[in-house]
């Protein structure tokens, strides 16, 4: 059982407290913070791992805590939203997030995803390094360079870039890479990797308006460029 | 404008006809006169010719027809008039010969003439013949007498008055009948642009301006102008927009507050039953620790929590539906596909059932589709079946042709009542309250699946009869914005006219009873349907 600290903001304290019970209950370190504006300050005290944040706080909103915590950390995001609708998932998905859970869920369901987001890094240490177009990953090391300059990606991106590098020619549906990066069993939302995609691109495409890394396949899904 | 302009032109040809025979008769009057005057002088100069013999005669003769001016005729049109002096038929004396004006003239007069002065000696006979005038053929009048000449019996004389005069006054009338008459055409046409220009046009913009009202343009008015009775329209047409328009505003306004709030509700509802899940799943893990009331306890509790989500969750999906906000993605999706993925699903659950899923699809059925909803219609559909099937097998059809893609789900079991059809998709309608349910469900299923087919613009329409069992049918267009022209599955064994057509008005409003519904027919006496998630 990994063990990891968890940033919990919500305002609603009963759900805060609750979440911690969950959570710690699975072994790992629970960290809380009530309002928006004391986030980012929590976030740089306790380091955490993996942050949960909902989408509506008092102070400054999810959405501009994530953009935040985004602009100085790779960590992962997971959102905690109670709107599924479209625009918002989406907005908080391009703020930085990595991934989000529609209130009400189950508490495995949580757990699994933040297990999902703990698991990265604990895998193979063997050197592996894969070239993609100009862009050189140094897998182990979650290191992407071009021409000597590292390029930087949240851990999550990384997987992504790495899963469709390490075959590139093949074909990864959306349903795929969900389950292959985000670690989904089920279907899930394939508005998740739109958006990741796109957040890839616009890092590590020369011209994002034309892709020449990570290529749309019209009704099936996505693919590496040519390495 | 082309009936002023025949009327124009039947107007100017009487009024030119009338002319031209008042003219004629006018030539012929003064023709006969004339020829009566030129007769009797010329029967005079014969009577006191000094000399007889042929050659005096015939000088005469020519004197009289030598071209004469000045004596008393018109004067002009007259220079033209002819004389010819022919020996008559019946005449025994020696000829004097053929005396006239110019020579050749004697052809002028026509022998229908000659017939007359010879039948009537002594009247003068008239006739309308033509003659040449400077080279141009034009209608003449020619008088015909009888003449005695001493020593030469019998003479007929003639005179051939050609109507230059009239024939000119004819050209000017005509002339300006048809200039008037053009003037009048393109008079008539001026005013029938200014009475369009005033009376059809605003007509035309009341016809524009309502146009775009029913088409949603709200603020659309009409130009007042003037205090005619258009203005009037004009004004009375404002008023009748700007009540419609507030009362649409009102109308709007509520139903938004009315959705907001349902949106609200379902959202602010979130937090806490998120807790309250948690809570209840950490007690139903521990359930074994607690005494059995507890334990079961616990049990329903979690147990229920899951059916208040899921109402919660379809509540939230039908305020979604409502505010018009769902929107479905479309991308090229298998019909076949979906099924599988139901039917695997479903397994477990038909299994407990008893129910035996016989899947037919053969051929692929491709069509642009959101698979989320797709598979939601179709795993609504499916248990809903498993649930009536009555232990008997539930067979699920896929069929696609040139517009439209299919998929229908028969059961054999209880069926619907008549009426029924109609009713299964309104929100939490169950056909028979008092039945155990067996499979949890919110009675908003068939709701949601109904606004997730509109959203494809596709049919989902129910048939069923009672103990024969149901059928429920979704049908997806197989090009967005291409209408279905027919399901390529039939819906009701006896598929002739039912549901062909997607039934329009099967509105969903909360609180009233959709009208219409998808056709469906049954007959009386059946069991019940009701819609499960």
């Amino acid at each position: 059982m990994t063990t990891g600290r968890v940033l919990v903001v919500d305002d609603d304290p009963s759900l805060a407290e609750m979440l911690s019970i969950i959570l710690e209950g699975e072994g790992l370190e629970v960290t809380v913070c009530a309002a928006g504006d004391l986030a980012l300050r929590a976030f740089r005290e306790s380091k955490p791992d993996v942050v949960l944040l909902d989408v509506m706080l008092p102070g400054i909103d999810g959405v501009e805590v994530c953009r935040q915590i985004r602009a100085e950390s790779t960590v992962p995001i997971v959102m905690l939203t109670a709107r599924t609708d479209t625009v918002d998932v989406v907005l908080g998905l391009e703020s930085g997030a990595d991934d989000y859970v529609t209130k009400p869920f189950k508490p495995q369901e949580l757990v699994a995803r933040v297990r999902a987001r703990l698991r990265r890094g604990d895998d193979n240490a063997e050197a592996e390094t894969l070239q993609l177009g100009d862009l050189t990953i140094d897998v182990p090391g979650h290191v992407v360079t071009r021409e000597g300059s590292t390029i930087l990606l949240t851990p999550l991106e990384f997987d992504l870039l790495v899963a469709l590098a390490r075959k590139p020619w093949q074909v990864f549906s959306r349903e795929t890479l969900l389950e292959q990066v985000w670690g989904y069993r089920h279907a899930g939302d394939t508005r998740l990797v739109n958006v990741h995609v796109q957040r890839l691109r616009s890092k590590v495409e020369n011209d994002p308006e034309n892709p020449q890394i990570v290529l749309t396949v019209r009704g099936v899904g996505y693919k590496a460029g040519k390495a | 404008m082309f009936l002023g302009t025949f009327v124009a032109l039947a107007l100017g040809t009487y009024m030119y006809q009338r002319i031209a025979t008042g003219l004629t008769a006018r030539a012929t009057s003064i023709g006969e006169q004339q020829a009566l005057n030129e007769r009797d002088y010329a029967q005079s100069l014969f009577n006191n010719a000094p000399r007889t013999d042929i050659n005096s005669l015939r000088a005469i003769g020519l004197q009289i027809a030598a071209p004469v001016t000045g004596t008393g005729r018109e004067s002009d049109g007259g220079q033209h008039d002819r004389i010819v002096i022919m020996r008559s038929v019946d005449n025994t004396f020696p000829p004097l010969g053929i005396i006239s004006t110019e020579s050749g003239d004697e052809r002028l007069i026509p022998a229908s003439l000659r017939a007359a002065v010879q039948k009537d000696p002594t009247h003068a006979q008239l006739q309308i013949g033509t003659a040449p005038v400077n080279g141009k053929m034009i209608p003449a009048v020619i008088v015909g007498a009888r003449i005695v000449i001493p020593n030469a019996g019998n003479y007929d004389f003639y005179l051939v008055s050609p109507m230059t005069a009239e024939t000119q006054m004819l050209g000017i009338v005509r002339t300006s009948f048809l200039l008037g008459g053009l003037a009048l055409t393109l008079l008539l046409a001026g005013i029938a642009y200014l009475v369009t220009r005033m009376v059809v046009s605003p007509v035309r913009d009341a016809a524009h301006v309502s146009e775009r009202l029913t088409a949603g343009a709200l603020n659309e008015r009409m130009q007042v102008s003037g205090e005619d009775d258009l203005a009037r329209l004009a004004t009375s047409f404002n008023a009748m927009a700007d009540s419609l328009q507030r009362q649409i505003r009102q109308l709007e306004d509520l139903s938004k507050l009315q959705q907001r709030f349902t949106s609200d509700v379902s959202h602010e509802l979130r937090t806490p039953l998120t807790t309250i899940r948690m809570a209840s799943d950490m007690i139903h893990a521990s359930r074994s620790d607690f005494t059995a009331p507890v334990a079961r306890s616990a049990e329903l509790l979690s147990r229920e929590l899951d059916r208040f989500e899921t109402l919660l969750t379809d509540l939230l999906e039908i305020s979604r539906f409502d505010a018009g906000a769902a929107t479905a993605s479309h991308e090229p999706g298998d019909l076949r596909d979906i099924v599988e993925r139901v039917v695997d699903g479903c397994e477990s659950l038909a299994a407990a059932q008893g129910v035996r899923l016989r899947v037919h699809a053969r051929r692929p059925a491709v069509a642009p589709m959101d698979a989320r909803r797709i598979e939601r219609i179709v795993r609504n559909l499916v248990t809903n079946a498993i649930e009536h099937a009555e232990h008997k097998p539930v067979d699920i059809t896929v069929a696609a042709n040139p517009t439209a893609v299919a998929v229908a789900v028969r059961d054999y079991g209880v069926g619907l009542r008549e009426g029924d059809a109609e009713q299964v998709f309104n929100r939490f309608w169950r056909a028979d309250p008092a039945r155990a349910r067996t499979i949890g469900g919110t009675g908003l299923g068939l709701s949601i699946s109904l606004e997730d087919a509109r959203l494809h613009d596709g049919w989902l329409q129910a048939w069923g009869e009672p103990g024969n069992g149901a059928c429920f049918r979704l049908t997806l267009p197989v090009r967005a914005g291409q209408p279905i022209v027919r399901s390529p599955v039939t819906l009701a064994p006896d598929d002739s006219s039912i549901g062909i057509a997607m039934p329009r008005g099967n509105s969903l409003t909360m609180g009233t009873p959709a009208a219409g519904g998808p056709v469906g027919h049954s007959d009386p006496g059946g069991e019940r349907w009701r819609s499960a998630r």
